[in-house]
């Protein structure tokens, strides 16, 4: 028998072989073939690219302080699986949370990072719970402290001016080429927009390796392939840090704008905008719950009206319309206008005048300082329709070269993301406006700041700054240097360190009538509030009318008060616009406001009387009236719309209590909200910031 | 019976001895590569046995001593205390059934101690030596096939008992004495319907159930067709084409489903779907989850495994990475590792080149054990030595099958490499009897 079978073992090698030949062919494909693909499956499984977030560059002012710099916060991380016997109620109490909470959080934290890494449990502790948790962290097993840097503004001031830093979110991702990743911080506004890339630094990279549980085991190949990050780079900043909170305070509850200039350099020593907000309030353990806050709110707060902003200059644009008309030579420093009172030569009487005879306005210099309507309206005719330009057209176009070139109705091209060119309207406006047909009629009161022109406060600080400087200035900028500067860097400032010289024809003594006569202003003219003694002071005022729309009424609100100057008045060392809206004459809000900081600046000191001022007006309450109402009717919008979208009436019911009552007509010009909504600004959730609501079926 | 030294090496297959220790080398590596920790004493913990590769090295001590005995016992020995064993073995194995201990997905262990004993995994010797016993048997006509169901009957008593407590791939094993028998004389039409029905149980699996009825109904008309003539001249041709038809659709439309449904447990049919990379039909489609969420429970079950497994060894490339260099094992991405799975740490760690190496290793072993067998002049010697080539084959095939994705996964160890004292144990005994026995291949045993 077994003689017979004998041939059937070659047949058993065979089974034997071929299915080993079968194994080999399938490693050889996976191994071989194959093997690249499943090299990179296992660095994926494996390897772990361990971002180092370098520390963001400070940002300091002219005499060295910093004014934004770095701070630690704890965020309290926990290990689910490391809880073990924990006193949760006692846990629960110290942390001011439900236990449901805390079962919701563990659970979220498990499902997130899985049971044995850390995730987050509370993000950003405020001192209080971080103290509290520290002295009795040995009872809680599996909850740690893991440090965070934080922004911090010791001086609390300057928020529009350095920005904030925020979570990246999708736009910012995909603009950066997915350089920055989800939960990454980048600087949303201001300096930390601007010099973003100076200030994040270099992040380093360490290659973890990682167990089947996501645990962090070791470095990748012994570290080699790391790299370092580097610490963003400072910022040195023109800023002064004492001045600009001054400037705050006094701006405090005024809607407006101010910039401060040093003419020299073109560095902003300060810039305010009026509603302001605390920039410490965006950071920290409230930091989401006040940014909503502050977005929400109408008045916004988080609109940096010093350049964006945008102004009718009135008076205030009286000196330039002066320069235009030397510099073309269509007038000289002598030149005088017989004003009556108000300008008849255009046949309808405008604009007035609030003089009327006595040589008010004999030459350029008694022109600025009695403010003459006529004369500026006059002097922008004479300027547009110069001969040498053959027609009304032509002449406005170089005119409007002109105010380009003093920085009006472009942007200047400070280091802030955001600004404004304002508005100088171009000739095909008003050719449509007027079938092709006008003269310098048409928008004659250009020459006083009116008609389209809009301008922003910055723009008219740098005005200021090419009066005092007598023809040139540096485009305004708040960083003069950064540490350990690269030719990148260079570039990047190089803007800022260029001369720009505006008027090439024009005298010295065209600029001392100009000079003087916005000198005069202070002395014996709409600027007497001005006057400093030892220090002369060059001014002019503005005033403007606005109107704004409210409930289909066009109602008349008070007049804008607007003040630019700068001192002294050879050797100027600071220039300053101020425009504070809805606040009535110039000289007696934004006047003041100017002075305090002259004095500020010029001699570190204040008067008795500024002292007062200063007193008086930080405490002065100019928000206009109507924003309450716009308040209440945006919000009750978003309740509506939120009710429709999600049907939870938590939010609109306030105001369905209050439709409900009568509403009374309430005499005088302002209209008041109705009665006792108290809640200027009620925080509704804004649909971008959430998901979606799951609108249930109902069958 | 009591031997002098020098006889007890005389006859002794040396080449068998060295593979075995260099098997069992690779294995304490491979075991030492998947649980060493960075920074872990090695001296003490090795002594305190309190390692895996420490207790297996243990393991090993145990097994050589036992070796040691079993080379000092005379080869009668094994042939006339075979069906003793066997009796032992199926007693062992009921006894399973009230003292087993609750672990994991098994019902096949009895806790005695610190050691876990699973008779199931000794039950092979038992069945390879009560199986060479009967077909040694004079009286034993082999080509009757009432023998051959009387060895078949032996060789699967135990894989239905193993069946019964949730050790299919234990079971499976059991196939494994066909190659005995087909060494012995069963008819190769046998071996062939076997790989028909497999063949047609695959193909149930991958395609479709309506076309591959179309498929099976074409070939027998077809082969209807051909036959026309000799079906004209005898009809029982065609009784025979329709009946096997019939039984090929059968099979296909309601053995197979039978099968899955009412036999199988729902990870093992997931596994063979995994194999083939098809949806498992028999779960029911659980709609509410979302496209990532089904996905992510997918990769969680058991092609995970394989798909970990599989880029361990494939990122291996040509030389691997190095010893203690290899990530997905290192660190835990492959489960069950130093068991079941410990070919991804020769694979992922010595590359193409070991894993060929390792796999030469097992065949110059088959190969020299079925060249032993040959040389045996006792039908006994010869039937065990199949026997034990049939085991070690399925084993190392099926083992590392479904490392790479061949074969679907049952839970078996690797001879001499995998952790696990019972394994290792009794591949040693299977191993060292075949040495024992043919040492004294000069007498006839029968």
């Amino acid at each position: 028998m077994s003689v017979f079978n004998q041939s059937r073992s070659k047949v058993i090698r065979i089974i034997f072989l071929v299915a080993f030949i079968f194994i080999i062919a399938q490693l050889f494909y996976l191994q071989i073939i194959d093997g690249r693909h499943r090299q990179l499956a296992a660095m994926d499984n494996a390897v772990f690219a361990k971002v180092d977030y370098p520390e963001r560059g400070i940002i300091f002012d002219r005499k060295g302080r910093a004014i934004l710099n770095n701070t630690i916060i704890y965020d309290l991380m926990v290990t689910p699986s490391e809880i073990k016997g924990i006193d949760t109620l006692d846990f629960c109490q110290l942390m001011g949370i439900t236990i449901e909470e805390f079962i919701q959080r563990v659970n979220d934290a498990r499902f997130k990072n899985g049971p044995v890494r850390p995730s987050i449990f509370k993000g950003l502790l405020t001192k209080d719970i971080q103290a509290r948790f520290e002295e009795n962290s040995w009872k809680y097993p599996g909850f740690n402290l893991v440090e965070r840097p934080l922004r911090t503004y010791p001086f609390n001031a300057a928020a529009h001016i350095l920005g904030y830093i925020r979570e990246a979110d999708a736009r910012d991702i995909e603009r950066s080429g997915n350089f920055y990743k989800q939960g990454d911080y980048i600087g949303k506004t201001g300096l930390e927009s601007y010099y973003e890339d100076v200030l994040m630094g270099q992040r380093g990279v360490q290659y973890m390796i990682k167990d089947n549980k996501n645990r962090l085991v070791g470095h990748y190949e012994n570290g080699s392939f790391d790299t370092a990050s580097i610490a963003g780079r400072g910022l040195k900043t023109s800023i002064d840090i004492e001045l600009q909170q001054l400037a705050e305070k006094l701006m405090s509850n005024k809607v407006g704008g101010l910039v401060a200039i040093d003419p020299k350099t073109g560095g902003i020593l300060a810039m305010v905008s009026g509603p302001n907000y605390d920039p410490n309030d965006l950071t920290g353990p409230d930091g989401s719950k006040n940014y909503s806050k502050l977005v929400l709110d109408v008045t916004g707060p988080m609109l940096n009206r010093a350049i964006g902003g945008r102004y009718e200059p009135g008076s205030t644009f009286k000196p330039l319309g002066a320069l235009v008309a030397l510099d073309e030579g269509v007038i000289t420093p002598s030149y005088g206008y017989p004003c009556g009172g108000r300008y008849t030569l255009c046949g309808h009487g405008k604009p007035a005048c609030t003089h009327s005879g006595g040589g008010h306005a004999a030459n350029v210099r008694l022109s600025i300082a009695n403010s003459c309507n006529a004369y500026y309206a006059h002097v922008y005719r004479l300027a547009v329709d110069n001969p040498k330009y053959r027609n009304v057209k032509l002449g406005y176009l170089k005119w409007k070269e002109y105010m380009n070139a003093f920085g009006l109705g472009v942007k200047l091209g400070l280091d802030l993301p955001n600004e404004n060119k304002g508005n100088i309207p171009d000739t095909s406006v008003y050719n449509k406006e007027n079938n092709g047909r006008w003269t310098s009629c048409t928008n004659l009161t250009l020459g006083i700041g009116q008609d389209k022109m809009l301008t922003t406060p910055l723009q008219m600080a740098n005005a200021m700054c090419i009066v005092a400087n007598r023809g040139y200035y540096f485009t305004p900028h708040f960083v003069d240097k950064i540490d350990g500067e690269t030719d990148d860097d260079s570039t990047l400032l190089n803007k800022f360190r260029k001369r720009h010289n505006v008027f090439t024809q024009i005298s010295d003594t065209a600029y001392t009538a100009v000079i003087e006569g916005m000198n005069d202003v202070v002395k014996f003219g709409t600027a007497r509030v001005a006057q400093i003694p030892g220090i002369d002071v060059c001014a002019k005022t503005g005033t403007a009318e606005n109107y704004t729309i409210l409930d289909g009424r066009r109602i008349k609100l008070p007049n804008n008060s607007m003040f630019v100057c700068f001192a002294p008045k050879e050797n100027p060392k600071i220039a300053i616009a101020v425009f504070v809206q809805n606040a009535g004459f110039g000289s007696t809000w934004a006047g003041p406001i100017s002075r305090i900081l002259l004095e500020k600046y010029i001699n570190d000191t204040l008067m008795k009387k500024s002292e007062a001022d200063l007193e008086r007006i930080s405490k002065a309450n100019l928000m206009p009236a109507y924003f309450k109402r716009v308040q209440y009717k945006e919000d009750s919008i978003r309740a509506y719309k939120w009710f429709k979208t999600t049907k939870d009436s938590a939010y609109i019911k306030k105001y369905l209590r209050a439709m409900n009552s009568p509403v009374k007509e309430v005499p005088g010009r302002m209209p008041i909200p109705m009665k006792k909504v108290t809640e200027t600004a009620i925080i509704i959730p804004v649909e971008k910031y959430f998901r979606k609501p799951v609108v249930q079926k109902v069958s | 019976m009591k031997q002098q030294n020098p006889a007890l090496s005389k006859g002794i297959d040396w080449s068998l001895i060295w593979i075995y220790l260099l098997l069992v080398a690779v294995g304490l590596t491979a075991i030492f590569a998947a649980t060493y920790k960075e920074g872990d004493a090695i001296i003490q913990t090795f002594l305190g046995f309190k390692t895996d590769y420490s207790k297996q090295f243990f393991f090993f001590l145990t097994g050589a001593v036992i070796a040691f005995f079993i080379l000092l016992t005379d080869s009668k020995f094994f042939s006339a205390t075979a069906n003793l064993w066997y009796a032992i073995g199926i007693f062992l194995l009921l006894i399973v059934f009230p003292f087993h201990s609750k672990i994991k997905g098994t019902e096949s262990i009895i806790k005695m101690g610190a050691f876990n004993f699973q008779p199931a995994e000794f039950c092979k010797i038992f069945v390879s030596l009560a199986l060479a016993k009967y077909l040694s048997r004079p009286e034993t006509d082999f080509t009757r096939i009432r023998s051959q169901m009387i060895a078949t009957g032996i060789a699967l008593l135990p894989a239905a008992l193993t069946i019964l407590q949730s050790e299919t791939g234990l079971a499976l094993v059991y196939f494994s004495f066909f190659i005995v028998m087909y060494r012995e004389g069963l008819p190769s039409i046998i071996l062939l319907i076997g790989f028909a029905v497999a063949a047609l149980i695959v193909a149930t699996i991958i395609i479709d159930p309506n076309t591959l009825a179309i498929i099976l109904t074409t070939i027998a008309a077809l082969i209807i067709y051909i036959f026309r003539r000799q079906i004209k001249r005898n009809k029982a041709i065609l009784m025979r084409i329709v009946l096997f038809w019939v039984l090929c659709v059968g099979i296909q439309r309601f053995a197979v489903p039978y099968i899955f449904e009412n036999i199988l447990q729902k990870h093992q049919i997931e596994r063979i779907y995994d194999l083939f990379g098809k949806d498992n039909p028999y779960v029911e489609k659980d709609n509410t989850l979302t496209k990532a969420e089904s996905k992510k429970k997918k990769e969680s079950g058991s092609s995970y495994n394989v798909r970990q497994s599989k880029i361990a060894i494939g990122s291996g490339r040509v030389f691997g990475k190095g010893f203690l260099n290899a990530t997905q094992t290192r660190y835990d991405f492959v489960p069950e590792q130093r068991t079941d799975f410990i070919f991804c740490t020769v694979g992922e760690g010595f590359g193409f080149v070991g894993s060929i190496i390792l796999l030469g290793l097992y065949l110059i072993m088959l190969f020299r054990i079925v060249t032993i067998a040959e040389r045996q002049r006792s039908t006994f010697s010869r039937c065990y030595a199949y026997g034990v080539a049939g085991v070690f084959f399925f084993h190392i095939a099926i083992n590392i099958g479904m490392t790479v994705g061949l074969a679907p996964v049952i839970g078996i160890p690797l001879p001499f490499i995998s952790y696990g004292g019972t394994s290792l144990l009794t591949f040693t005994i299977l191993l060292f009897i075949l040495i024992r026995l043919d040492a004294d291949r000069q007498m006839v045993l029968r």
